[in-house]
């Protein structure tokens, strides 16, 4: 068994008297698709902010290639090779498409005291972006402003900013939300394929984006897990089913 | 004779803290509900002296003028609310700062238009012009002890309006949510003019107050605003509480600090450079103050939304 | 406006008027025309400076006349020094007074530049209203320091009885020190033209835009920030050290939190974060003072009007109005 990239540990968060992070453990092997399920409110945007560095956990273990990363703030992680995509598209929105892509790439690059060059005549950069739009088939809208693309542009955005990164792992919240049965048939087959680059945690809604891609599945309730397993294994989990009565499991 | 000076400078710094209660409070008030910066309060400050000491002048009794200073301040917080403020809510915070800013350079013109350049004077009541003994036998000035007494007096019946009436539970409510307050049906237009009228109408009896120590006169507000800034940074902005324990520490920090710097100075200077150094010193202590307490607490003693 | 009406073409026209104006006021024997020229063009610089920290930083500092006035007391006591004689200091190391500009020029930027450091160190660990007040704060407290310390004039100010020197002009001719003055702003105004589109300007913008997503890309929105103000307060240090020459006195009043807010107002006259914003502001401001100063003693009521007309109705400021939207990418 290959020693997993990100694993968690006895993970707890609480605010107050509500238990959002209840002893979570988990983990990441590299090549895989790891999807987190489960109703809403049961926690998994806090999960995923605990593991981002967001926000900081009140007790449990998180490690992520081999080092212990519960005490570095968000910005450290992500230089270690911890990227994030937002539930809700979090962009620069007076920048164009190319322009954030860009600007991800100059991050990746830690390069902030540049005072002459024009980031406009960056070839270097220029060229990752265009890279990145390419395989999220945003390329023929790179000159547009971000306030101006749609809804599934920008989740589109958002995942070939990730790209740019060329991190270790990707830690992706909802990245279907929004995407309509094109556009997600499209992004599940992207993300079929982005898993060898590096290993996906994934937070979705979209079930048959789920038990189409997932190499395992753990399904959060109130803060725990309560199951984990293969994609028939959760389909036909008791607790599963009745956490999910009366959600629209679709 | 050293002890009763401390005294006294004891009491002028619970003085000092008290005027500042009253402009910070209103700052905090209007912040915290409104989400509004004020810069134009000190403007309404130096109104409400303006009026006491014009009316009080021509009326011949200071208690006249001081409710019309406060009637002033107050219909002047309204006006200027329903006309100019209230299209400033939906704003970021430079647009309100030049906004008020722009109100400031207006009030300070206009005032200067009225009464002219020459700084108006006031006298305190007959009754409270002279001093008080105070137990220890000690002299004190009947009217800084009366200030002291009516700021203390004012902020109990602050803390009770906000936790006892109906007003109060809005603005709790609109301190916490904003929108939440307007969805559930409270007017908020008029509560927005009426915290901000509240607002004027303590900083207008500040400055009616004040103008009998000090003489009243244009710019007579900036200073004693800047110094409210400073109060509600430290005591947390949206909170009276908060204004009230920090503006009596400022109160006396800066009080205090002026009287014994230059004193213990003078121990290892010689007298005029200590005087020069330790006042200089004494002028930038507050500022100390608050950079340390940011340092430790970035949202102040009390924050309101914690 | 028609398409033509570019901003670059805009700022193009607008270098020349200011400096075709003195030109031909010099040529028509207006002396005091040069003189209030200058006036703007160094009240611009302060401007552009503010401007660095707030219209491209989003970083809405009320203490930049702090700046300003480090910046022209820099300049007041070494010139005052040279003046009299005496040096700064003789132990631990000795200083002696100058009247070079060039050194002085330094001095200042160094200083401000300092002070800039400390007071963006601690006030960006705070953001919004805290952020306004704590800058507002700081510059009160140099302003108090500078009208209680009392070897350098206290609150009567400093004189410098002779304009400093620059090598090869006379600086007390009105139109020489004006083409320094306008030869400064000039090139502050192309280094931030290329920084706004360089590495750096970009990082800012994003930063003002999206804290939370540069954070997540793993820059540091704290050092990008202070940074900027930094720079910021260093070129508003060098219009102070402009200023101190141009009216050969410094004084407290160069501190003044109203100095802070009328440089705000330059910036909203002119058009926020648009590169010469402040250099139309500035001159707008001087105009209205001397045109309506002559009418009135309280013309800064109407500036308070038509400042509050501006951010009411017209936010994006002259430069808004002329040229449109600003464009980015």
């Amino acid at each position: 068994m290959t020693e997993p990239v990100l694993s968690l540990s006895g993970l707890s968060k609480s605010f107050g008297a509500l238990k959002v992070t209840d002893g979570v453990e988990l983990d990441l092997r590299p090549g895989e698709i790891h999807a987190l399920i489960g109703p809403n409110g049961a926690g998994k945007s806090s999960l995923i902010k605990l593991v981002a560095g967001e926000l900081a956990a009140d007790a449990g273990s998180i490690r992520f290639d081999g080092h212990e990363i519960s005490e570095l703030d968000q910005t450290a992680r992500a230089r270690l090779g911890l990227t994030r995509t937002f539930q809700v598209s979090s962009l620069i929105p007076e920048f164009s498409a190319r322009g954030n892509v860009m600007f991800a790439a100059q991050a990746r690059r830690r390069s902030v005291f540049g005072f002459f060059r024009q980031v406009a005549r960056d070839k270097e950069l220029i060229g990752e972006a265009m890279e990145a739009l390419e395989r999220v088939g945003l390329a023929d809208r790179a000159g547009v402003r971000v306030s101006e693309l749609s809804h599934g542009e920008k989740r589109l955005l958002e995942i070939a900013m990730a790209l740019a990164m060329r991190p270790r792992i990707f830690l992706m919240d909802e990245p279907m939300a929004g995407l309509g049965h094109e556009g997600s048939a499209k992004l599940i087959d992207f993300l079929d394929r982005l898993r060898t680059e590096a290993p996906i945690l994934l937070i979705e809604h979209d079930m048959d984006a789920v038990f189409q891609l997932a190499d395992r599945i753990s399904v959060l309730v109130a803060g725990k897990i309560i199951a984990r397993g293969k994609a028939d294994d959760i389909r036909n989990h008791a607790e599963v089913r009745t956490a999910y009565l009366g959600e629209d499991a679709a | 004779m050293i002890s009763a000076l401390f005294f006294e400078q004891l009491l002028n710094g619970l003085q000092l803290g008290v005027m500042l209660f009253l402009m910070a409070a209103g700052l905090t008030l209007i912040f915290g509900v409104m989400g509004l910066i004020n810069l134009a309060h000190g403007s309404l400050f130096m109104v409400g002296g303006f009026v006491c000491a014009a009316v009080a002048a021509w009326t011949g009794s200071f208690w006249i003028g001081l409710i019309a200073s406060l009637a002033a301040a107050a219909a002047l917080g309204a006006l200027v609310e329903i006309v100019v403020i209230r299209r400033l809510y939906d704003r970021d915070h430079l647009d309100q700062v030049l906004a008020t800013f722009a109100l400031v350079l207006m009030f300070s013109e206009g005032v200067r238009f009225v009464f002219g350049s020459f700084p108006l004077y006031l006298d305190p009541p007959a009754f409270l012009s002279g001093p008080v003994t105070l137990p220890g036998g000690m002299l004190y000035p009947a009217y800084r002890l009366a200030i002291i007494i009516a700021g203390l007096i004012v902020a109990a019946g602050l803390g009770l309006l906000i936790s006892r009436t109906r007003l109060g539970m809005q603005i709790r409510a609109g301190e916490a949510d904003r929108e939440m307050i307007a969805a559930l049906g409270v007017d908020i237009r008029f509560l927005y003019t009426v915290v901000f009228a509240l607002g004027a109408a303590l900083a207008g009896l500040a400055g009616a107050l004040i103008g009998a120590i000090q003489s009243v006169q244009i710019g007579m507000g900036e200073p004693v605003l800047i110094l409210a800034f400073v109060v509600i940074v430290i005591g947390g902005i949206g909170s009276i509480k908060g204004a009230l324990v920090a503006a009596l520490i400022v109160g006396l920090v800066d009080t205090m600090g002026r009287f014994l710097l230059p004193t213990l100075l003078a121990g290892v200077m010689e007298a005029s450079a200590a005087r020069g150094v330790g006042s200089a010193l004494a002028s930038m202590l507050i500022y100390l103050l608050m950079a340390i307490v940011l340092v430790f607490k970035p949202k102040g003693l009390f924050p309101a939304n914690a | 406006m028609p398409e033509f009406v570019t901003e670059h073409r805009l700022n193009i026209v607008l270098a020349l008027i200011l400096l075709g104006g003195p030109l031909i006021a010099h040529f028509a024997d207006e002396p005091f025309l040069v003189t209030l020229a200058t006036r703007a063009t160094i009240l611009a610089l302060a401007g552009v400076g503010l401007n660095i920290a707030l219209g491209l930083g989003g970083l809405v500092s009320f203490g930049h006349a702090a700046f300003f006035g480090l910046g022209g007391y820099a300049v007041g006591i070494l010139a005052s020094h040279h003046q009299n004689y005496e040096p700064l200091m003789t132990a631990p190391f000795l200083i002696n007074g100058t009247n070079q500009m060039l050194v002085l020029w330094l001095v200042a930027i160094v200083v401000s530049g300092l002070a800039a450091l400390v007071i963006g160190a601690l006030s960006l660990r705070t953001s919004g209203v805290y952020f306004i007040m704590i800058t507002l704060a700081f510059a009160q407290m140099i302003y108090y320091f500078a009208i209680s310390w009392p070897a350098y004039g206290g609150e009567d100010g400093l004189s410098i009885y002779v304009r400093n020197a620059f090598p090869g002009l006379n600086t007390l001719r009105p139109l020489d020190f004006f083409l320094l003055c306008y030869a400064v702003l000039i090139v502050v105004l192309v280094a931030q033209w290329k920084m706004t589109g360089a590495r750096f300007g970009v990082a800012l913008q994003a930063v003002r835009q999206n804290e939370g997503r540069v954070a997540a890309l793993g820059l540091s929105p704290y050092r990008i920030r202070l940074a900027a103000f930094v720079l910021s307060g260093m070129v508003t240090g060098l219009a102070g050290a402009l200023y101190a020459d141009l009216n050969r006195f410094v004084s407290p009043s160069m501190m003044s939190w109203h100095l802070s807010g009328e440089i705000m107002v330059f910036i909203i006259l002119g058009g926020v974060a648009r590169l010469f914003g402040p250099v139309v502001g500035a001159c707008l401001f001087v105009l209205f003072e001397h045109v309506f100063g002559s009418f009135t003693d309280h013309w800064q009521f109407f500036l308070g009007a038509a400042l509050l007309a501006v951010v009411l109705f017209a936010r994006g400021g002259f430069i808004g109005l002329v040229a449109g939207r600003a464009r980015h990418d």
